[in-house]
């Protein structure tokens, strides 16, 4: 089954509220998912700071000592804001780069969750509530985010194994459905360049975008893509520093409700998770079509 | 959509048995609604704060009124018997399945598999319905005021379906004895599935769906008929192209 949802939000007077909103979207829909939940936050933007989310097994031993090691390292200014088994790593835009080369020498056992200059992904084993009291997403401010709860078919229960999947700067991905063709697409993108953690048919979806945009394509001609060259069920939100997208295979079987207002664009598996957004009665309520590609950006 | 309102005066006349979600649990509505016995007294029901929720009033066999305020999550009023049940917004995948007797309006839309296998009774979808409306019909009679999604009536066997806008891919596909009536355009046909004349016996079925479904302002005349080649129904090595 798995439960999915998204919100964009257009007025900015409601982006110290789109953690609490989105938290309590995806807690709505607990019974589609057990497994694990996820959720990533997109803040604003400033240009010159980079982020990178990391989760480490060991957040005590790990996250120890890593600001003054890794600004030591790149020789630049490093600050870490430690939430349970995540941290965010803030530094320089232009020492990104070699700040994610020597995570993996510094502390071998941490997993980057997503990087970028806006997201900020948080997901973990449990139920959705658990996971957004865990990392604090209520009191999260942001302009859009996504979120998912899991129950797994394809791959293990593990954090790694949860969405959302990020696999290019402030890029990610949450997905309802499984695909049948996930090995050959790995095997193709890893000939292309992309790596990968898991064995997981949803990190291949959002590899793809993020191999597509890295490209040349905008969001909505990666996402139109999915249509031809992934096979299975789909119904996917993806996240952009600037976008919030969506698409769904042409079979769609996998629910989809979206809603829109003057104040925010919202997605749910079902309506249940829209029903206590503001001006949820008189906002438009639709069904999106299958295979068809609709994004929205700042 | 917005929920109707009912106002106080209204719901003191009509002496609706009010039940409250935000109150109470589904399943204490759902076996209020299963306790009912023939010739009780709570012939109206009102159900308010449904807020998504599913299996709203399945199973219910007494030909009672529910009105529910509000939009509704998977599978409302399935496998309903006699009784009369209005939505006052949206429905879930599934409205109405296996629908026996008596009638569902939807005011607003519905989601996937409208209607499936439902065997009697008269679903109206007064906005659009998604992909699947009317899957494996076997007698009920489904009228939608908008458009209907893909693979709709995908292996009906009898029932009527009438559409007054659009419908999507694959309409009818491996259809056995279902009608089809489809005033807009119709994507695509399924496999077996063909145009067919309007005959005058088909005029006068249609004109009492439409009367019925409470449609105004629409001819019989406007629509076109949709149904089974016959071709399909027993394995023959010529068509195994058309499986």
């Amino acid at each position: 089954m798995c439960g999915i949802v998204g919100l964009f939000l257009k007025d900015k007077a409601l982006e110290p509220k789109l953690g609490a909103m989105l938290s309590e979207m995806l807690v709505s829909l607990s019974d589609r998912g057990p497994d694990s939940a996820g959720i990533a936050i997109y803040g604003a933007a400033t240009g010159n700071e980079a982020k990178i989310t990391v989760q480490s097994p060991t957040p005590d031993r790990d996250f120890r000592g890593l600001d003054a090691d890794l600004a030591k390292a790149i020789g630049a200014p490093v600050s870490v804001a430690v939430k349970s088994t995540h941290a965010v790593i803030r530094t320089t835009p232009d020492k990104f780069d070699a700040a994610r080369e020597v995570l993996q020498t510094l502390r071998p056992d941490i997993r980057i969750m997503g990087a970028g200059e806006a997201v900020e992904i948080y997901k973990e084993v449990g139920l959705p509530e658990a996971v957004v009291e865990r990392f604090g997403v209520r009191a999260m401010t942001g302009t859009h985010g996504i979120g998912h709860t899991r129950m797994a078919t394809e791959s293990a229960v593990t954090t790694m194994g949860a969405h959302p999947f990020s696999t290019g700067a402030d890029q990610c991905l949450v997905h309802n459905g499984s695909l049948s063709n996930h090995n050959n697409v790995r095997r193709e993108l890893i000939r292309d360049g992309m790596t990968f953690e898991t064995e997981n048919d949803t990190e291949v979806a959002a590899a793809y975008l993020s191999n597509r945009m890295a490209h040349g394509k905008n969001l909505g001609e990666a996402l139109e893509g999915t249509l031809s060259d992934l096979d299975g069920f789909f119904t996917f939100v993806v996240g952009t520093k600037n976008g919030f997208g969506v698409v769904r295979d042409p079979i769609a079987c996998k629910p989809a409700v979206m809603a829109e207002t003057d104040q925010y664009v919202a997605f749910g598996s079902e309506y249940r998770a829209l029903t206590k957004l503001p001006g949820i009665d008189n906002a438009r309520v639709w069904e999106p079509e299958p295979a068809t590609v609709y994004f929205w950006e700042h | 959509m917005p929920a109707t309102p009912i106002s106080k005066a209204e719901r003191e006349q009509g002496h609706a048995t009010v039940f409250d979600l935000s109150q109470h649990s589904l399943r204490e509505l759902n076996q209020a609604l299963h306790k009912l016995t023939p010739g009780s007294n709570e012939t109206a029901w009102e159900v308010l704060n449904p807020k998504g929720s599913h299996s709203v009033a399945v199973g219910v066999d007494q030909p009672v009124s529910i009105d529910v305020r509000g939009s509704v999550g998977y599978y409302c009023a399935g496998m309903n018997d006699g009784a009369a049940i209005t939505v006052h917004g949206s429905a879930g995948p599934g409205v109405g399945e296996n629908m026996m007797s008596g009638s569902i309006v939807i005011k607003g839309d519905a989601s996937q598999y409208a209607g499936a296998t439902g065997r009697g009774g008269l679903l109206v979808i007064e906005g659009n319905a998604s992909s699947r409306c009317g899957i494996s019909m076997k007698g009920i009679d489904i009228v939608v005021h908008g458009n209907i999604g893909h693979m709709s009536a995908f292996m009906a066997q009898s029932g009527n379906l009438v559409v007054l806008g659009d419908a999507g891919d694959a309409l009818g596909d491996s259809i056995y004895e279902a009608r089809l009536f489809v005033r807009g355009k119709v994507e695509s046909l399924g496999a077996d599935c063909i145009a067919k004349e309007m005959r005058p016996e088909h005029i006068e079925l249609l004109q009492g769906l439409l009367d019925k479904a409470g449609v105004t302002g629409v001819k019989a005349s406007e629509f076109k008929r949709y149904g089974s080649a016959r071709k399909l129904y027993n394995f023959n090595i010529d068509n195994a192209d058309a499986y």
